[in-house]
């Protein structure tokens, strides 16, 4: 398997120079937002930016959660809600409908994928102003389900879940269940979404992380802070921080509370979105 | 879920060599049926937050809010036809905002697709450790949330809090240096994700291929140039369109940069520029005309992109 006589650029020295590189890259900024949510507001500008000053991440933690009657304990709900109900139930609907345009044969089903393909192509923040006015139109705007109901809609997912469906549910097992007398709905729930768990839970995975990292549709939606998700109330005390310093490490300290969960799913899931992704990739 | 799962391995026996592929029509239509329960939810989805409110929008780019007779009234609905559509397309601010995002879109696409391919292709080399860790490392960025990132490199950029201030020898906040600033937030974001997507295709270029050339005497460099990367040809189109439609959106990375430097305008992006539009000048009409024209642009700049990807890879 080894390369008898690499060329100098492959030296393993240089390879591993540039990918380290790349690493240090990628890591640093958080290395940043780590060591700079340690700091009191005086050292925060005074101290150099990758060194530790006086240890302050309690006081901050306590300001954070304390500032505007603890607000900030909503907006952790709220992301909570948004990305892990609207994640699951997102994925359950788009396996659902991925699975019924890969096996099943119904009226529609060509331009049902048609449209969907399309709708990959429209771009979110194109469509947040329309989904706006709409929910003026409406009278829901600044409520939760103008942000949960949209974000439902993962057209993405649902052309994964085709792919899942159509490379890990064999026909003979559908037909076997169907001889057995179980009706189509029942096959589905008991047969073939077992089979397409990994896809389903990649889905899952991918729509938490775009739900979660989510701003555009909040921030044009909502104007009742108690509905904010995480990203929409940092970045709303991120706007006051340069009239009032002390918001900077409120925004700091909430900045890496927001990161740290998708951070650790990413490390923990490895397998799962790392197979997600080659599914997605080659097809 | 568990008990499930080992259902189909004990039933795949039960069909008979004999049964027909095909159920009884009976049955047939029963299947029509629960394909359309199956995919409604997404079907309705996409109805109401896609095609309605686009539907919606394009109606509403028609009209424009006049004051009317003396203005004792209020405003009044007015149809326009397309003078929405000509008005923001004679708005210098907003040739300005596509020029921004074109130079932008001109310069990051490139870059980060091209490093990520270099990534994805050291990777791949033989000569690599810890291939885990060195591809983790370069993803978690991805797990950034926009604003997030936005945030941190806000905070990088400015004088006095981030080192990046003192160590570049431009001002990253100032006239010239926002724009390499914006790119590289985006890049920073988005060059571990694509590297993935093109170091797993790269896993499936079958390793004859790559004993044949070795046996020809081709070394590493030009294995990756004439083989594998043609063999991911598809797979770089396909970021490539996602990359492009991205690009068009831009919006999260400026406006969080406004709140550290007043050189990025309230009308920097197309996107910037429809939510100013629609929520600081109030023109609906406006905005919605703007949203549809950034709508169509990236539909159709994607399609182009696919056609072209066609042609090359026949």
């Amino acid at each position: 398997m080894k390369a008898p006589t690499a060329p100098r650029w492959t030296s393993r020295g240089a390879v591993h120079g540039v990918l380290l590189l790349a690493a240090l890259y990628s890591v640093l900024p958080l290395v940043w937002l780590a060591t700079s949510a340690t700091k009191s507001v005086g050292d925060f500008s005074t101290s150099s930016a990758f060194e530790f000053a006086d240890w302050n991440l309690g006081n901050n933690l306590r300001e954070l959660f304390t500032r505007e009657d603890g607000v900030f304990l909503d907006w952790i709900r709220n992301s909570v809600l948004y990305a892990g109900a609207g994640a699951f139930l997102g994925a359950l609907i788009c396996t659902a409908c991925g699975y019924a345009i890969a096996k099943l044969d119904f009226p529609g089903r060509r331009a049902l994928f048609a449209v969907t393909l399309a709708g990959v192509l429209v771009p979110p923040t194109a469509l947040a102003l329309p989904l706006y006015l709409l929910a003026s139109q409406l009278r829901v705007v600044d409520t939760f389900w103008a942000v949960f109901i949209p974000l439902l809609t993962n057209p993405f997912g649902v052309y994964l879940a085709r792919t899942f469906a159509e490379a890990s549910v064999p026909d003979e097992i559908l037909e076997a269940s169907r001889l057995d007398g179980a009706g189509e709905l029942r096959t589905f729930v008991r047969i073939a979404l077992p089979v397409m768990l990994p896809g389903f839970v990649t889905i899952l995975l991918f729509q938490f992380v775009s739900i979660w990292n989510n701003f555009f549709l909040p921030l044009v939606m909502l104007t009742d802070p108690k509905l904010f998700p995480m990203t929409l109330g940092i970045y709303q005390w991120g706007t006051r921080a340069p009239q009032f310093p002390d918001y900077n490490p409120l925004v700091i300290t909430g900045s890496l509370l927001a990161v740290v969960p998708l951070v650790v799913a990413f490390i923990v899931l490895q397998r799962q979105w790392r197979s997600g992704l080659s599914a997605g990739s080659v097809k | 879920m568990t008990t499930t799962t080992t259902t189909p391995t004990t039933t795949t026996p039960a069909p008979s060599p004999t049964a027909a592929p095909a159920g009884p029509p009976r049955r047939t239509s029963r299947r029509w049926l629960s394909g359309i329960a199956l995919a409604a939810p997404f079907a309705l989805l996409l109805l109401g937050t896609v095609l309605v409110p686009m539907g919606y929008a394009l109606f509403l780019s028609l009209f424009t809010d006049r004051l009317s007779g003396l203005g004792f009234d209020g405003y009044r609905q007015v149809f326009t036809g397309l003078g929405n559509y000509t008005s923001v397309l004679g708005d210098p601010a907003f040739r300005d905002s596509v020029a921004h995002v074109a130079l932008y879109a001109l310069i990051h696409i490139p870059v980060m697709l091209a490093g990520a391919l270099v990534l994805a292709l050291l990777l791949d080399s033989a000569a690599v450790r810890l291939r885990q860790m060195w591809s983790l490392a370069v993803f978690l960025p991805h797990a950034v949330p926009g604003v997030i990132a936005g945030l941190i490199w806000g905070y990088l950029y400015s004088p006095g809090i981030g080192p990046l201030n003192d160590i570049l020898p431009f001002d990253p906040l100032g006239d010239s240096g926002v724009l390499p600033s914006i790119v590289n937030m985006a890049t920073w974001q988005w060059m571990g994700y694509n590297m993935i997507i093109f170091y797993t295709a790269l896993q499936t270029v079958p390793r004859e291929v790559l004993e044949a050339a070795r046996a020809d005497g081709a070394g590493a460099l030009r294995t990756a140039l004439s083989i594998k990367v043609p063999m991911i040809r598809p797979t770089v189109f396909v970021a490539l369109v996602f990359t492009t439609i991205g690009s068009l959106q831009l919006f999260t990375e400026p406006l969080v940069l406004r709140t550290f430097t007043g050189t990025v305008t309230s009308t920097w992006t197309p996107s910037l520029y429809i939510y100013e539009a629609a929520f600081i000048s109030n023109d609906y009409g406006r905005a919605a005309a703007a949203s549809i024209l950034l709508a169509v642009a990236s539909a159709l700049l994607s399609a182009l992109v696919m056609r072209l990807s066609a042609r090359r890879s026949r």
